[in-house]
């Protein structure tokens, strides 16, 4: 399968992507997810919007209460621990274990937060860390946390003319604990059950979150959530239970 | 045994090339003013073709003039024909099939091109479930048969005194999934017209290149000499390769009706949804045993899924036909019945995959011996120790006729069962005996019947039956040896394996020998690589040719030398009057017969240093490597998920050329094993539609999930080849199936579960348990 002829555009800015995903652009990033659509014509984009050469979109920078990673920021660089990691190692472990290596150097948080796909790594542990999508658009900027941003299957409140800027991770305190357990059928694959869970003693917080539904992540506020009427069938229901009773097990 | 000979661990010759990313495929080929083609499928499993809309570049049935459908019928009595069209017309029979073919100057120009082709399709009932198509036919897949049989088989027998006084009476419903052969490298054609030699030159990955040759030559309606059929380096084939395949068909005509070189490369998707299918197999078995674990009688009716076509040159019925001689496996038994269907669907043809039957077979033999085992709370090992043929009956000629050659089939039990640690493992499972990770043991053994040769084949009747297998060989004028044989290499490594040979006989190094294979052109006829048949006729092959050459040699050198040919003896590269420092190499011997043959005497022989001479096993009912697999699992009663702890293989596989070479097709094997035993899965949903279409939904394993494997090798020579070598290519990836599922079910036994359907998927595991809870 080859994609359909397209143009390629290079942008330097921010102001210059927007305004050529206004033409009618789509934007790429590291094409892991893109690239396969193209080739099965699933989609047919007239022009490509790379955003890798955006200083503004690989920009990270940290606060006291926060950490920004720009929405470039790939998969490897945070397992490599090359940008500051605001969950002391929690990020760089999900990182990890995202595919393989080789999609690793590539795929980007902000294009795995983008494309939405329930079984993806990022959408389930950044809802359940509580960050928030910066986003661009040609009437400026906005924010809305990860919880709204993701609407359902492929689905995030983004329109085709807007960009993922970046991603800000609050910080938790140091006796915070995390934990992340995925059932996937073999290494690097899509997982079909996602559990995670973290407490922050100190901020009194407790969050879960059961992820690779059948559209958004599901987050709640507590660790022991009945979740026994999450996913498709029996097995599945019960797959989600499991690997949400791993993740809280982790915590200890 | 020499250093480099024959025995000898030598490092692979081609990886000089493979592992510096130098080999060359079909998809690295350019040719000057080359086209590229894209194929219009069909998206419906069974439908009448009511229009088709095409633009400039765009071909269908109605273009090929004269281009003859494939045939690959048996002579079996029964068997009904089908004929695949290289470009559908009348029906599509399955999803994928070739409608019409684009051609442009690149391919994503092609499948511009195909985009826009509009088909008028009327969808007919999809026949989808091979039960259901033998039993209750929605459709016809093939309309003039009035059912869905290719061919129906029966080895009959009177099992009614077994049935009523057996110890032990086990029946069960076993199924093996549709499956998919994954080759690195898919299928690919490169071709063009010589209009100098009004020759067809075909580049082609291809593991059969003469098959191909002769099944071109059918369809096209030309004679063989005007086809040349290279297959170049080729990246792993499991019978995939050994297949014509319509689009070679297709691009052979369009190649000569432009006038311009022209070139399809397989995509993955194309691989997946259209063409690779096999392994698709229904038992329904009862076995009968005595109290002491002793085989008494099998039977059984076993179904293939065949496809929608008979596939060129192995048919429909290859596997089915198969099921019913192979089936009582290794053991002893009194009474054996087995009927069997190959049923037509509208899927794509069942191909012979790595194991061919065998893999199915093993799977439902050994799941049912380890049924026999739990009833009678024996260990696995014992109930097949208590039944296997014993080396002192060697050979053997089992029910089915089949004759065992040699081997030592308890002691590879033996030897797995102490290899694995049944005792630890036992232990081990009554100390985790209410834990959610169970760990289970099981064992699978097998024998392989291979390099089988004209009298197993010809009663088959397809188009293609194995009969002498020849080798040419021609020292150059420096010395080197060049080597052509008409088998070709997949993966096998025979650049180096035949130089061994040649070691062995001729003396001459291996790094001084060029093995010249997969070019029609050049090589000597020969049905191809397929049936682990390789080593042991092409390899017959080269040492008899070498041995002629050798006596050329020493006849040249005697008179050079003033001995007695008898005298000399070859080794290092160079003839040699033993006992002494007098000799000449063998780039003198050769120098001197082309380049100084004034030397020579008028009475010398003027044969040369060049002969063809061919190769039949004494015996041609073929070798019988064999092999058992042990495996400790871990199951995780929670998710379903199976992990490999352990994995032991003790296999007998004759002499071994090169062990080393052994092992790794041991390994690879084995993945492949995994991979049918816990991932691979070709679902279809009730329209023939393929579920599988890309690697994210096809799974195979991969390095994480291929455990380490413990390889022991024993070596009882085969008393009917050349070195006593057996055939070993194809026996990793018979018994992991069954191997692993006998864990498994080991596992779970006292959960009350018993999975006898492959790949043990977790989502089966779980639904399993659930259903023992209930
Ligand atoms: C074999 C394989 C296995 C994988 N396994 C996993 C896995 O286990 N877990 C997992 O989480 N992921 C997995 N992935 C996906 C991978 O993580 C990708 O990185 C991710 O899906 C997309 O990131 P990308 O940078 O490649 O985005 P692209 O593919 O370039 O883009 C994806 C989509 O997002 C849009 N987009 C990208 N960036 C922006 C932006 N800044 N603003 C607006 N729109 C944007 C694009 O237009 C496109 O629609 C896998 C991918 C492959 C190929």
């Amino acid at each position: 399968m080859k994609a359909c002829a397209f143009d390629y555009a290079r942008p330097k800015d921010v102001s210059e992507a927007l305004k050529l995903l206004g033409e009618g652009g789509k934007a790429a990033a590291g094409t892991q997810s893109l690239g396969p659509m193209l080739n099965l014509r699933v989609i047919q984009p007239p022009l490509l919007v790379d955003l890798r050469f955006i200083p503004e979109l690989k920009d990270v920078s940290g606060k006291s209460e926060y950490t920004m990673l720009g929405a470039c920021v790939t998969h490897a660089q945070i397992e490599d621990g090359r940008v500051p990691d605001p969950t002391g190692g929690f990020m760089r472990e999900v990182a990890s274990n995202i595919a393989y290596r080789a999609v690793r150097n590539r795929g980007t948080i902000g294009g795995s937060l983008v494309h939405a796909d329930p079984a993806a790594d990022w959408p389930s542990a950044l809802t359940l860390l509580g960050a928030t999508a910066l986003i661009a658009g040609p009437g400026g900027r906005r924010e809305v946390g990860l919880e709204r941003f993701i609407t359902g299957l492929f689905e995030v409140d983004l329109k085709e003319n807007e960009l993922l800027v970046a991603v800000r991770i609050p910080k938790r305190s140091k006796a915070a604990r995390f934990g992340y357990w995925k059932f996937c059928r073999k290494a690097g694959e899509f997982p079909q059950a996602i559990g995670g869970a973290l407490t922050d003693p100190e901020r009194k917080e407790s969050r879960t979150v059961v992820g690779a539904l059948g559209g958004a992540p599901r987050l709640f506020l507590d660790l022991n959530p009945d979740v026994s009427s999450l996913g498709k069938d029996a097995y599945d229901k019960q797959l989600h239970a499991v690997a949400l009773k791993r993740a809280v097990e982790k915590l200890k | 045994m020499t250093q480099k000979g024959v025995g000898a661990r030598l490092p692979r010759k081609e990886d000089k090339r493979f592992l510096r990313g130098q080999g060359e495929f079909v998809a690295n080929i350019r040719l000057a003013g080359m086209l590229d083609v894209a194929f219009v499928r069909s998206p419906m499993a069974h439908a009448r073709i009511k229009g088709i809309k095409k633009l400039p570049g765009v071909f269908s049935a109605e273009d090929l003039k004269g281009v003859q459908p494939i045939r690959a019928n048996s002579s079996l009595k029964g068997f009904k024909s089908s004929e695949q069209p290289v470009l559908a017309s009348g029906k599509v029979r399955q999803v994928g099939e070739l409608v019409a073919m684009c051609v442009a100057a690149t391919r994503a120009e092609a499948e511009d091109l195909a985009d826009q082709v509009e088909l008028d399709l009327e969808e007919l009932p999809a026949v989808v479930d091979m039960i259901e198509a033998r039993t209750k036919p929605p459709a016809f897949v093939h309309d003039e048969w009035g059912d869905n049989i290719f061919l129906e088989s029966l080895v009959d027998d009177d099992l009614s005194a077994l049935e009523k006084n057996s110890f032990v009476k086990i029946r069960r419903t076993i199924r093996t999934a549709r499956q998919h052969m994954s080759p690195m490298e898919g299928r690919g054609v490169v071709c063009e017209w010589n209009k100098r030699l009004g020759q067809l030159v075909m580049h082609t990955a291809a593991q059969m290149p003469h098959i191909n040759r002769a099944g071109l030559a059918e369809c096209l309606g030309i004679d063989q000499g005007a086809i040349r059929v290279i297959a170049p380096d080729v990246g792993g084939g499991f019978g995939y390769k050994g297949i014509l395949l319509p689009e070679e068909v297709c691009l052979a005509w369009l190649c000569r009706h432009l006038g311009r070189p022209t070139r399809w490369i397989e995509d993955r998707r194309e691989q997946l949804s259209a063409n690779a299918n096999c392994r698709e197999h229904h038992y329904d078995i009862s076995m009968y045993a005595d109290a002491k674990g002793r085989l008494l009688g099998i039977d059984c009716e076993a179904t293939v899924d065949s496809g929608a076509y008979s596939s060129y040159p192995f048919s429909a019925c290859l596997e089915a036909a198969q099921v019913s001689s192979i089936l009582p496996g290794p053991y002893k038994m009194e009474r054996y019945r087995c009927r069997t269907w190959s049923v037509a669907t509208n899927k794509a043809p069942i191909l012979p995959y790595r194991g061919v039957a065998r893999t199915g077979v093993c799977f439902a033999l050994e799941l049912m011996v380890d049924a026999v085992a739990r009833e009678l709370k024996m260990e696995p090992h014992e109930v097949r120790l208590a039944n296997l043929v014993q080396p002192g009956e060697m050979p053997y000629n089992n029910i089915t006729k089949k004759h065992f050659d040699s081997g030592d089939y308890p002691e590879a039990v033996r030897r797995a069962a102490k290899l694995i640690g049944v005792e630890e493992i036992r232990s081990l499972q009554r100390q985790n005996k209410d834990s959610t990770r169970r760990i289970g043991l099981g064992f699978a053994i097998f024998c392989e019947q291979a390099a089988h040769g004209t009298s197993v084949y010809h009663g088959w009747g397809i188009p293609m039956v194995p009969g002498h297998e020849q080798c040419a060989a021609r020292l150059t004028p420096d010395g080197v040896l060049e080597l052509r044989i008409g088998a070709h290499s997949h993966g096998q490594g025979m650049e180096t394996t035949m130089a061994q040979v040649a070691n062995t006989v001729l003396g001459v190094d291996p790094d001084n020998v060029r093995l010249i294979h997969g070019d029609t052109g050049v090589t000597p006829y020969s049905t191809g690589t397929w049936g682990s048949r390789s080593m042991v006729m092409s390899g017959g092959a080269v040492a008899t040719a070498c041995d002629v050459i050798a006596g050329r040699v020493k006849a040249i050198a005697a008179k050079l030398l003033e001995v007695s040919a008898q005298d000399l003896i070859l080794e290092n590269n160079s003839v040699k009057i033993p006992g002494t420092d007098r000799g000449l190499s063998l780039s003198e011997v050769a120098h001197v017969w082309y380049r100084k043959p004034q030397l020579l005497p008028a009475d010398i022989d003027p044969a040369g240093l060049e002969a063809t001479a061919g190769y039949k096993a004494k015996v041609d009912t073929g070798t019988f490597s064999y092999a058992c697999h042990a495996t400790k699992v871990a199951v995780d009663t929670e998710t379903g998920a199976v992990e490999i702890l352990d994995y032991v293989v003790v296999e007998d596989g004759g002499v071994l050329v090169n062990p080393m070479i052994v092992d790794g097709q041991v390994y690879g094997g084995t993945a492949q094993g995994v991979g049918t035993a816990l991932y691979e899965e070709m679902p279809f949903d009730a329209q023939g539609q393929p579920l599988a279409t890309t690697l994210a939904d096809y799974l195979l394993p991969s390095a994480t999930e291929v455990p380490s494997i413990r390889v022991d090798h024993m070596e009882t020579p085969s008393p009917y080849t050349r070195f006593g070598q057996k055939g070993i290519g194809e026996g990793g990836a018979i018994a992991p199936p069954a191997a692993i599922a006998n864990a498994v079910n080991d596992a779970l036994a006292p959960l009350g579960v018993e999975i006898t359907e492959s790949p043990l998927t977790p989502r089966r595991i779980v639904e399993a348990l659930m259903k023992a809870r209930k």
